[in-house]
């Protein structure tokens, strides 16, 4: 397999370098500076993009709680950290897909999968102890992940693609295991349930799990080679080819780590609800995409980071909370999230186009 | 390992990487033509295979009623999948369609409360609908952002506006006239005349996109947006009316489907998008545009209709239809691009590794 | 800028074309053209000592499957189908959609079932194939939700609206003492049932026995776990005051349940409403939940089975005022508009809870 990478990527720097027709490739590479703009403009910017962020989660609960004191008592911060857990994870696995120009819309399908394995081993072999299942859990979702990531990488086939297909191959294999099983909170033993109501310092524990996935993968993004060269794979693949970097490899990784945490998210469902049937996690997808789109991760990779992806996640679960308490009718929520969406990414191409200009001295340019 | 490892399997914005069998597009435009010919041929031909599978494994499956119900349920996915094939061919994507569907739903039976006649209501819905497939195409082309990012955004705001419209309420006292309509057949036959309705509009967008330069320049800024844009075709209008023929059909769809079902609720359609998308891909259109044709994917979305009708008749579960329809989605683009790799690789004289 | 003019045209004629397909003249709403067709009532004498034949096929649609509710209320069905000699399937679709809805019945249309017994996801949208299904021969019952009466034979009422609603006001108020603010967590904004009791128990409500009770919010679960999670959540916070909820649908009741069981509000704020033992008996032997109430599900498909058989078989033609044997069950009599009651519902508590299973 390595062989073969290696062979590819050295036969594609040569194609690449005697081959393609100037004109469209430098063409090409035009418009792509400005997404990747936003990151070489130092760190200033995607900082700015996630402050920005935070703000407006600071300015939602602000006047939520002004609005109803209730907001910020003990009880609701810990359901709105506990709520969030679940998206935030997803969110930074999909930021690291998204940022080598991927996608992954199976996340919904993989996760109501590993939810319902936990379940079942529970029910087929109870005297087995939560760790081992847990982990039969985390690796259902893996190996979704690898399904991915080989048709993905090694076939090569586009990721939107494959990953609808999968969407639907999973989420099928799943209501043929379940059968019309319902899995209850009494198949499961006590400890497992409880761990949401496990609490380390303060917080309860599936969030220390969720901000510990953010905090390991923002610094493996920043701070190992490999991780890097996941911006550069996203930002000008053939470019990331021709200086070397194994790009099958960089694409087939996110896959497996994006299954992974799928299937940690499906655990701590699993954990948190108790009630488990085969529709767990359907129509998550596009949710997930949008909580790292609004935080700041470009759809067409080679930006963002995985803190924005998490605050953009933290900040759709919080609207979806404080509507209510605003006596926002709840027909409103989703156009709510939707015009967020939009604001968004709209803001972010104001601040990539104000980065391009400021590079090339003002010269702005027709979208 | 050939020389197309420059187009890597990993997903591309519209103008860099084109789709795996690249080698074959700058220097050997017939065999791309070629494979394009058999891309198409052989989603036809799979249709054709099931279908006869179908009618001779499957009891009940071939009988003109059974076919009348084909046609009633694909029928949506078909409209919408017109516009999209287009709209995918320059490179963008709408997921909006199945929210607008709802929200024109949602409206039509808010205006049906309110009084209006229904001669008034439906062209209404109708340009709402284009209404909202031109607020796509303005952020899209005006704003210059990523459709696959806006149409997701549009998808939650349209389907809660539906909600904001209709609220928990259905309506559903249409007159039978024109629900019953929704659904008749044609004089003689068992075909519903939404299948005439969906001929016309295919040979329309057909036509539009075979037989005319706005045709070939919708493959053109698929294939490369900056330079079509160089070579003075306005790309920005073009995929501007792309949105808005998308929005159109879709309330166009919306509105029968309102009738077809006899019941405007926010809700309906909800998740159609993927099922839309999904018909378009497997009729071989490539999602980084610039590769793909009508008839393909008419013969896309009636192959996963055939299927599920094959199999619900032949008492396979639901879950079932899931695997398939994803199964059918992946291979359709593993095999002919594993194929192609292979052609590639057989002449060269390096052993594979 | 001719092609823009031309998408323009294209436009046009898209909005022409729909325009052109529909019928000319004003057609609003009360022009009398009432929506349905119906295929009227059956004009055929009932004959109550008609034999039921062997090998009936009999079809279960439910609202989706993968929910254990319909998968308990399918097995009465089986066990009834099993009894009468006939064919018994259950099929529908993963998700509790209409359309989805549609393509099953015209499948089992098209199968030749003798008798579809199915629980509309909308009461309306499944009209027309429902009464494609009934002119191509097909006997019609529904059960826990109903279509609209033109396009169906008989319907099961698990128990009749007003019933459920009175034994809900009577639980919660019992349990929060007679007075205080109380919320429901209801199933979808759509749901037909749902709204109806909602109707129903607000007035109940209005009585003067209950005038200290006040009804401060509706909020929707949609059926799914988590939103119907979410919302309880949302509810307790919103109202500090909230003394009990109402969650007249089974899965939002679990899934209110096992939010109160972990929150601060356990024992604080009073849950009841309609739920399945199984599903509930954590949170009944834990304190959570006094007191809940349910039909027994598989009841209602046997019920169902027997119905539609009595009915195939021109034992019953839908008239009100007919009986038919329905097995174990007993006898029953038709009510109006076709409609079947099956019997009170059954109060589970702590004592009674472990005698059943489903």
């Amino acid at each position: 397999m390595s062989v073969s990478d290696e062979t590819g990527a050295r036969g594609g720097g040569a194609a690449a370098a005697a081959g393609p027709p100037p004109a469209a490739r430098g063409l090409g590479q035009e418009s792509r500076t400005e997404h990747g703009g936003g990151v070489r403009t130092g760190r200033r910017l995607p900082q700015a993009r996630e402050l920005g962020i935070l703000l407006a989660l600071v300015l939602l609960v602000a006047v939520t709680t002004l609005a109803n004191p209730g907001f910020l008592s003990g009880q609701s911060v810990r359901d709105l950290l506990l709520g969030a857990t679940l998206l935030t994870i997803l969110a930074v696995g999909q930021s690291m897909v998204l940022i080598t120009r991927n996608v992954d819309l199976s996340v919904g399908s993989v996760m109501g999968l590993s939810a319902f394995a936990v379940g079942t081993v529970f029910v087929s072999f109870p005297g087995l102890p939560t760790p081992v299942v847990m982990g039969a859990g985390v690796l259902v979702g893996a190996a979704c992940g690898v399904v991915n990531g080989v048709l993905v990488a090694a076939a090569r086939v586009p990721a939107l693609v494959v990953t609808l297909g999968t969407l639907y191959m999973f989420r099928g294999i799943d209501f043929w295991w379940a059968s019309g099983r319902q899995i209850n909170a009494a198949d499961m033993p006590d400890g497992f349930l409880g761990l949401s109501r496990v609490t380390l310092l303060g917080m309860p524990l599936p969030a220390v799990v969720a901000l510990a996935v953010v905090l390991g993968a923002g610094w493996y993004l920043r701070n190992y080679r490999s991780g890097r060269e996941l911006y550069a794979v996203g930002s000008e693949p053939v470019a990331a080819r021709l200086v070397g970097i194994p790009v099958d490899r960089r694409v087939f990784m996110p896959f497996v780590v994006n299954g992974s945490l799928a299937g940690i998210a499906g655990v701590l469902y699993a954990s948190r609800f108790g009630t488990l049937d085969a529709t767990v996690g359907t129509g998550l997808e596009l949710e997930v995409v949008a909580a790292a789109v609004v935080g700041g991760v470009a759809i067409f990779g080679g930006s963002g980071t995985v803190y924005g992806a998490a605050l953009g996640a933290l900040l759709l679960s919080t609207i979806d909370a404080a509507l209510p308490m605003l006596q926002v009718g709840s027909f409103w929520q989703q156009a709510v999230v939707g015009l967020l969406i939009l604001v968004s990414i709209g803001l972010d191409r104001l601040l990539a186009l104000r980065a391009a200009r400021r590079l090339r001295g003002g010269g702005s340019r027709g979208a | 390992m050939g020389p197309e490892v420059d187009a890597p399997g990993t997903s591309a914005p519209p103008s860099a990487a084109r789709s795996a069998p690249e080698p074959q597009r700058g220097p050997k435009p017939s065999a791309l033509r070629s494979l394009l010919r058999t891309r198409e041929a052989s989603v036809l031909g799979a249709l054709a295979v099931s279908v006869l599978a179908a009618s001779f494994m499957v009891e009940g499956f071939a009988t003109g009623r059974n076919a009348g119900f084909l046609i009633l349920d694909v029928a949506a996915i078909a409209l919408i999948a017109l516009p999209m094939t287009l709209v995918v061919i320059t490179g963008e994507i709408d997921l909006s369609v199945a929210s607008t569907l709802g929200l024109t739903s949602a409206l039509m039976g808010q205006l049906w409360v309110l009084g209006l006649p229904l001669e008034t209501i439906v062209p209404l819905c109708v340009l709402f609908g284009a209404l909202l497939g031109a607020l796509n195409g303005v952020l899209v082309t005006v704003a210059g952002l990523p459709s696959l990012a806006v149409t997701i955004g549009t998808m939650a705001m349209y389907r809660g506006l539906a909600y904001a419209v209709l609220g928990d309420r259905a309506v559903a006292d249409f007159p039978f006239t024109w629900t019953g309509g929704a659904t008749s057949r044609l004089p003689g036959t068992d075909i519903p005349w939404i299948a005439v309705l969906i001929l016309v509009l295919a040979a329309l967008f057909g036509l539009l996109l075979h037989a005319t330069p706005i045709g070939r320049s919708l493959y053109a800024i698929g294939n490369n947006d900056e330079a079509t844009r160089f070579s003075g075709i306005s790309v920005r209008w073009t995929k501007l009316w792309l949105f808005v023929a998308s929005g159109t059909v879709a309330a166009g769809a919306g509105v029968f489907w309102t009738l077809q079902y006899g019941s405007a609720r926010a809700d309906n359609a909800y998740g159609l998008e993927l099922s839309v998308v999904a018909a378009v891909l497997l009729g071989g259109v490539s999602i980084f545009g610039g590769r793909g044709a009508l008839p393909g994917v008419l013969a896309g979305v009636l192959l996963l209709g055939t299927i599920r009708n094959a199999l619900m008749l032949a008492d396979v579960s639901s879950d079932v239809l899931d695997i398939v329809t994803g199964l059918l989605l992946v291979v359709s683009v593993v095999l002919p691009t594993t194929l192609a790799r292979v052609r590639e690789r057989r002449p060269r004289p390096a052993p594979p590794s | 800028m001719r092609k823009h003019i031309r998408y323009g045209v294209t436009a046009a004629a898209l909005a022409g074309v729909m325009l052109a397909a529909s019928a000319c003249g004003g057609t609003t709403r009360g022009d009398g053209d009432g929506s349905g067709s119906g295929s009227g009532g059956s004009e055929a004498e009932a004959d109550p000592n008609a034999e039921i034949p062997e090998g009936l096929k009999i079809s279960f649609l439910p609202k989706q499957l993968n929910n254990p509710y319909f998968t308990v209320a399918d097995s009465g069905g089986k066990e009834a189908v099993e009894e009468l000699g006939g064919e018994f399937k259950e099929v529908g679709p993963s998700e509790a959609n209409a359309s989805s809805q549609v393509s099953y019945i015209n499948t089992l249309s098209q199968q030749g079932s003798d008798v579809i017994v199915t629980a509309a996801n909308d009461p309306n949208a499944v009209c027309g194939a429902l009464n494609q299904a009934r002119q191509a021969g097909s006997v019609v019952v529904t059960f826990d939700s109903d279509a609209s009466p033109d396009c169906r034979d008989l319907f099961i009422s698990q128990a009749s609206a007003k019933g459920i609603a009175t034994a809900q006001v009577e639980m919660v108020a019992e349990q929060i003492g007679g007075e205080g603010e109380i919320a429901f967590l209801s199933a979808t904004p759509n749901a037909t049932n749902q709204n109806a009791w909602l109707k129903l128990m607000e007035e109940e409500l209005k009585k003067d026995e209950y005038s200290g009770i006040e009804v401060v919010d509706t909020v929707y679960g949609n059926d799914d776990d988590q939103k119907s999670f979410n919302e309880m959540q949302g509810l307790l916070q919103t109202h500090p005051d909230l003394a009990g909820v109402v969650s007249p649908t089974t899965v939002g009741l679990a899934a209110a349940a096992r939010y109160l069981g972990s929150s601060d509000y356990k024992g604080e704020v009073a849950l009841t409403g309609l739920g399945t033992p199984n599903q509930m008996r954590e949170y009944v032997k834990n304190g959570t939940v006094e007191e809940f109430a349910l039909w027994k599900p598989s009841d209602l498909g046997y019920l169902a089975a027997y119905a539609g058989a009595s009915h195939s078989a021109g034992r019953i033609t839908g008239e009100e005022g007919q009986t038919f044997e329905a097995g174990r069950l007993g006898e029953y009599e038709i009510g109006a508009d076709g409609e079947i009651v099956l019997g009170p519902p059954t109060v589970f508590n702590e004592d009674n809870i472990d005698d059943f299973d489903f």
